[in-house]
């Protein structure tokens, strides 16, 4: 039996997000099995970058379009500067060959990385399925999360 | 060190040069060697211990010219 990870993403801010990435391929690279559950803010990075807002009602209509998603438009958690920062950071990256978030995301899914989707929070934010990209492998709940998290060995909420 | 393959891991940050070693060791055979070419520092730590985690031998660090360090690793037989 491999050993396993769970990681919690809450946050849905570029750089806290590139280090679960990075923990989650890092992992998978070492013969573990990872699941990452995204909740909250952390449903912005398994929003499919392009599309219309499906919403329905106007609060969520609203708060999807102020909160619009998508691994091209995470923020980051400081020095954000109304993008400009996150600008430079990326800029940074490509500099350094460092991977982009789309890239990580495509990578952790090619290594089997399981991506689970909080059905809470989408309910209650107004997130449907076909917003969300199709690496998706599940929509659960906490008691799924938990039934991963209590055989990992590794738990981390980011 | 002769080694059966070569990795170039160059300029490569965490975690791609241990995601290379991955795809590239489970391609190989058992008892053959992969030489990873890299010049992050990090991977002194980090090849040994990803060895150490997927059972997998780290044959040894050598140092490079410049920066470059050449890493060894024999793919050890799976349990």
């Amino acid at each position: 039996m491999p050993e396993k990870v769970t990681l919690v993403v809450f946050s849905g801010e570029l750089d806290k997000v590139l280090a679960a990435f990075n923990i989650a391929v890092g992992a998978a690279s070492s013969g573990m099995e990872v699941s990452m559950f995204f909740t909250f803010w952390g449903l912005n990075i398994i929003k499919k970058n392009e599309g219309p807002i499906r919403s329905r009602g106007i609060m969520k209509k609203m708060l999807n379009f102020m909160n619009r998603g998508g691994a091209k438009r995470l923020p980051l958690s400081k020095f954000n500067m109304f993008g400009l920062g996150k600008w430079m950071m990326v800029k940074l990256m490509k500099d350094a060959k460092t991977p982009s978030l789309g890239e990580m995301i495509e990578l952790a899914a090619g290594m089997g990385v399981k991506f689970m989707a909080c059905t809470t929070s989408m309910g209650m934010m107004g997130v449907s399925k076909e917003a969300l990209i199709p690496q998706v492998n599940s929509y659960c709940g906490v008691a799924t999360y938990l039934s991963e998290a209590r055989d990992s060995k590794i738990n981390l909420f980011i | 060190m002769k080694a059966d393959a070569t990795l170039d891991c160059i300029g490569l940050y965490c975690p791609m040069p241990i995601a290379h070693t991955a795809k590239k060791i489970n391609e190989m055979e058992e008892g053959q060697v992969l030489e990873v070419l890299a010049d992050d520092e990090g991977i002194k730590d980090d090849m040994p211990a990803w060895c150490k985690m997927t059972g997998n031998e780290c044959l040894g660090i050598e140092q490079g010219e410049g920066r470059e360090l050449k890493v060894y690793v024999r793919k050890s037989k799976k349990e």
